[in-house]
């Protein structure tokens, strides 16, 4: 064995996450490799030019949840880091009329009004209320999960942390928090909206990339995680990074590559080297070896504790809790290059309502509706869109005058009942196009190319298991310190020198680099041991 | 009752907002649309206009105009040949500065300057004997900044000379069969040309550029964008910065060009060819290292600054409008103070607090930690921040051919 094979760690899988664990061990000095099994890196975020000059975001679109430690610890700032602003969101509604949040608040709270003026005010108590709870919960998001079940005095003080933390709390965010924890999103909105675009639209963000309706239990966590992040300090805000997610992840990667990190692609890794309990090294489908102390795996605990290893290393509680571990991916994508923008009749030729996403969803009973067929093994034959035409944000993403729009497009169960989705995929792309060409009329013209990504096809690229998009569904028994597992959430596993750090761990998917910056953190804290 | 630009009958039309402000007399949007950070986005990944017409322009003609201009002027004059500009700053006696403007040498034996202040009996004044006309022509123009990554793909098609210009060269030029002068100047540190169009011809050449800028997602922006936009790239503001020393009241007040880091205005002052108001103070200065203040960049640590607010339960404030006031900057964190920023924004690009400060000399070595005064919930607080040389931000396709 060559000595160019040793490493001090090796990470499987360049995703964002595997990037960001990578960058922080090189930073620390850690001779560090990364190995991808794809040509390039970056995983569920990447930007490929499908057609000369027209950028597509493949599969992730929109940046929040990043974590603020991330971007000024590894100073992703230079190496290209820049969010852009979303001024907008847009939510046409089947009537015509539509909604059209911008960045000024009394301006929405009179548009808020147009649909109903109670909403108006009520949108500022929940504005309040909703970030008053997204305080008292991002300190859990940005902590290691404790493992309350090991009577290590770290986990014991951590422990004490957390009651003294949630004892602080105010007697109605407390509550507030539990309901969104436990509770639906529909049942949390009717407290506050009476207007069905403003709840569709608020209630939207309940049900991403997950198998539960509006009216379902576990909407509001979901909408909770999807409201903890922020851009540039104003929580709940997304941005759409230059050239995308894929954008993003061209970042990591080079902040890793300067740090010292050594990045190797078109490297898919077998199984990893299990010596008497201990992680040696990788080898590679083509038999290459690489040898390191520590192996990080940056896939989902599928990969990580099924495939990557011989499950017989690990106890069987833990092997029982993955093989249960739901993932039933349930979204998609419908990606299109466009000849212009769209035309939206009530606005006649204005397009600035498209700088931000374009929501698809204008009430709670279209979306559960959508969800209906999901639940049944069938994708909605209306589904929830989540769009945005990103070439209005970054004028790189197409050529001038033309347009990009990517949707994310819901449900679409993995699993399907009677049919497979090699058989599905255009039809369930003309089923959203249906629905794009119902609120945008003349839309069909526009349609230079489409791209149909189906929950197969995230599979199959990235590896995400059954195409869920957060390496797991982010419901309550598989989040914080449940996530992968219970008494398995300290980013080490039963393997010596074998860790986890794929968005199967907390704080959960979504690009926002905790699993990668909480692995890294948990290695170097072992080295120094 | 206030004056409206040339530019104003079709860029109120594109103002949602209805914000304007009060520039030199004039109407000037403070930003066009709701989100002043989409204006400032333009600039920085595509490109945006904004309406610089209230600016005071003279012309300078007659056989001594180079003469007066080296006398008067701290920049050497004879470095800005006819069909470039050179900005530049003008000093008292004293070595203070008293203002800046920019040049635009149209011919061997004229100039326009353009400045933010009125200067037309000032400058009329300082020229004593010489053969020299200086002449008003502050109505006579529209000034129309068209910045950003794709400003030159906006303009090459009206404008083929302007592939050919380099960073502050500028030609004689028609767009839309109306004469105007660009020039490759701006007040934003990217990428970006400056169209000064005779009043009457304003609106056909703003259509024009508009036109060719859609496709390219051109957007007005107004003076919050420009002011987020010119704070990274290190370049200070009259009346925000620093103010004429003609109008101080005390020493406090008045700041010598190396104090306000406007040396490299002055190279060549060794020359003993060429002497100019101020001169010799700035020599002496200079040669006794007496200057009091050194204008650096503060870059405020962003982790420490987000803590310090979440401890006291309040969520950290990021706001890109540059704040107007000045803020006090301490050696410790015992209050010894060592200066104040007078520039202070949240830089989205940046991802972080960043200033333009005024710290003592023995402060001003990049790496130097100052702590910058913060005020949460009625109590001061420090938060601390690295001094970083300026610019912030400084794109190879500012100066880039091509
Ligand atoms: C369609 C879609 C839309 C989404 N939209 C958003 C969004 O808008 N905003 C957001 O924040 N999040 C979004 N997400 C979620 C987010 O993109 C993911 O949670 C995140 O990118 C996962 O990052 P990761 O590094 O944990 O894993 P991945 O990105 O899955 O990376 C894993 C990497 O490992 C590689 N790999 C797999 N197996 C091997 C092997 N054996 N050897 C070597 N390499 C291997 C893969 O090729 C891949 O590059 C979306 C996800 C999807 C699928």
């Amino acid at each position: 064995m060559s000595e160019g094979n040793q490493y001090d760690a090796i990470v499987v899988g360049g995703g964002h996450n595997g990037l960001t664990a990578g960058a922080y061990l090189a930073k620390d000095g850690l001779r560090t490799l990364i190995l991808e099994q794809r040509h390039l890196v970056g995983g569920a975020a990447i930007t490929e030019e499908l057609r000369p000059g027209f950028q597509f975001t493949t599969f992730s679109y929109g940046l929040s949840l990043l974590r603020p430690e991330v971007i000024q610890e590894l100073e992703l700032v230079k190496f290209g880091f820049m969010p852009l602003e979303m001024p907008t969101t847009f939510c046409p509604m089947e009537n015509g009329d539509y909604l059209l949040m911008g960045p000024d608040h009394d301006a929405n709270l009179r548009e808020i009004a147009r649909h109903s003026p109670r909403d108006a005010d009520a949108t500022e108590r929940y504005d309040h209320d909703i970030s008053r709870v997204m305080q008292y919960v991002k300190p859990l998001f940005d902590r290691m999960p404790p493992n309350l079940f090991s009577g290590d005095p770290e986990d014991k003080a951590e422990i004490t942390w957390l009651l003294q933390h949630l004892g602080s709390g105010d007697k109605k965010v407390v509550h507030d928090t539990v309901r969104l924890l436990t509770g639906s999103i529909a049942d949390f909105l009717d407290d506050y909206f009476e207007s069905d675009v403003i709840k569709g639209h608020l209630a939207s963000s309940g049900i991403i990339g997950t198998k539960v309706g509006p009216m379902s239990q576990g909407s509001g966590l979901v909408y909770l995680l999807l409201a903890v992040g922020e851009h540039d300090g104003n929580i709940g805000s997304w941005s759409f990074h230059k050239g995308g997610n894929g954008g993003v992840t061209q970042v990591i990667g080079r902040a890793a590559e300067a740090y010292g990190a050594e990045i190797r692609l078109n490297s898919r890794v077998n199984h990893v080297l299990v010596d008497n309990g201990r992680a040696t090294g990788v080898v590679l489908d083509d038999g290459t070896e690489f040898h390191a102390p520590v192996v990080i795996s940056a896939l989902d605990p599928r990969h990580t504790f099924l495939e990557l290893v011989d499950s017989r290393e690990l106890p069987n509680d833990l092997v029982e809790a993955v093989e249960r571990y739901r993932f039933q991916g349930t979204a998609s994508k419908v990606n299109f290059a466009l000849d212009a923008a769209p035309r939206f009749p009530a606005l006649g030729d204005r397009t600035d309502q498209y700088r931000g996403f374009i929501n698809i969803g204008p009430s709670i009973e279209y979306l559960e509706r959508a969800f209906d067929q999901g639940k049944y093994g069938w994708y909605s034959d209306r589904p929830y869109l989540d769009c945005c035409i990103q070439s209005f944000l970054d004028p790189d993403m197409a050529p001038p005058g033309k347009h990009v729009m990517s949707c994310f497009t819901m449900y679409t169960p993995y699993e399907l009942k009677g049919s497979d989705w090699e058989t599905e995929r255009e039809n369930l792309g003309d089923a959203a196009q249906r629905t794009l060409a119902s609120f945008f009329p003349g839309f069909d013209d526009l349609v230079l190319q489409r791209e149909v990504v189906t929950p197969l096809d995230i599979e199959r690229i990235t590896g995400l298991s059954e195409g869920n998009i957060y390496g797991g569904e982010y419901l309550a028994p598989q989040t914080w310190i449940f996530r992968p597992a219970p008494g398995y959430t300290d980013y080490r596993t039963p393997i010596e020198g074998y860790y986890q750090g794929g968005s199967g761990t907390h704080p959960g998917g979504c690009v926002s680099g905790g699993p990668g910056r909480f692995v890294s953190q948990q290695v170097l804290k072992d080295r120094r041991t | 009752m206030v004056l409206t630009t040339p530019f104003h009958p079709r860029l109120s039309e594109l103002n949602e907002t209805g914000l304007y402000g009060h520039w030199a007399g004039y109407l000037s949007a403070l930003r066009y649309q709701y989100s002043a950070k989409n204006e400032y986005f333009g600039i920085r990944n595509a490109a945006a206009v904004f309406d610089a017409s209230p600016l005071y322009k003279y012309w300078i003609r007659g056989r001594d105009a180079q003469k007066f201009l080296e006398g008067l002027m701290s920049r050497d004059v004879r470095t800005c040949k006819p069909g470039r500009a050179q900005y530049t700053i003008w000093c008292d006696d004293n070595g203070h500065v008293l203002e800046d403007g920019v040049l635009f040498r149209h011919a061997p034996d004229e100039f326009l300057l353009t400045a933010a202040r009125p200067n037309l009996g000032f400058l009329q004044d300082q020229v004593r004997r010489l053969n020299v006309e200086v002449i008003d022509a502050s109505d006579d123009f529209g000034v129309l900044a068209l910045q950003g990554p794709r400003s030159r793909e906006i303009l090459t098609p009206l404008v083929p000379e302007v592939a050919e210009l380099s960073f502050f060269g500028m030609t004689p030029a028609k767009i839309a069969g109306h004469s105007v002068t660009i020039s490759r100047t701006g007040f934003t540190g990217d990428l970006g040309y400056e169209v000064m169009v005779p009043a009457e011809s304003a609106i056909p050449v703003l259509d024009a550029i508009l036109e060719s800028g859609a496709p390219h997602h051109l957007r007005p922006f107004g003076e919050e964008a420009l002011g987020m936009a010119r704070i990274e790239a290190g370049l200070p503001l009259i009346d925000v910065d620093f103010s004429s020393s003609r109008f101080a009241y005390n020493d406090d007040q008045r700041f010598s060009a190396w104090e306000l880091g406007f040396g490299w205005t002055l190279r060549g002052i060794d020359d003993d060819s060429r002497v100019f108001t101020g001169r010799r103070a700035l020599l002496r200065e200079r040669d006794e290292n007496t200057s009091r203040w050194s204008t650096v960049g503060i870059s405020i640590a962003q982790t420490d600054y987000r803590a310090l607010h979440e401890e006291h339960g309040v969520v950290p404030y990021m706001d890109e409008i540059p704040v107007d006031w000045h803020t006090m900057l301490y050696e410790n964190s015992d209050w010894v103070r060592a200066g104040y920023a007078t520039s202070l924004m949240y830089s989205p690009l940046m991802q972080r607090h960043i200033g333009l400060a005024r710290v003592r000399p023995h402060l001003a070595e990049p790496g130097t930690i100052v702590h910058v005064e913060q005020t949460i919930n009625h109590e001061y607080f420090t938060v601390p921040a690295t001094v970083v040389p300026l610019p912030f931000f400084n794109p190879e396709r500012k100066v880039s051919m091509a």
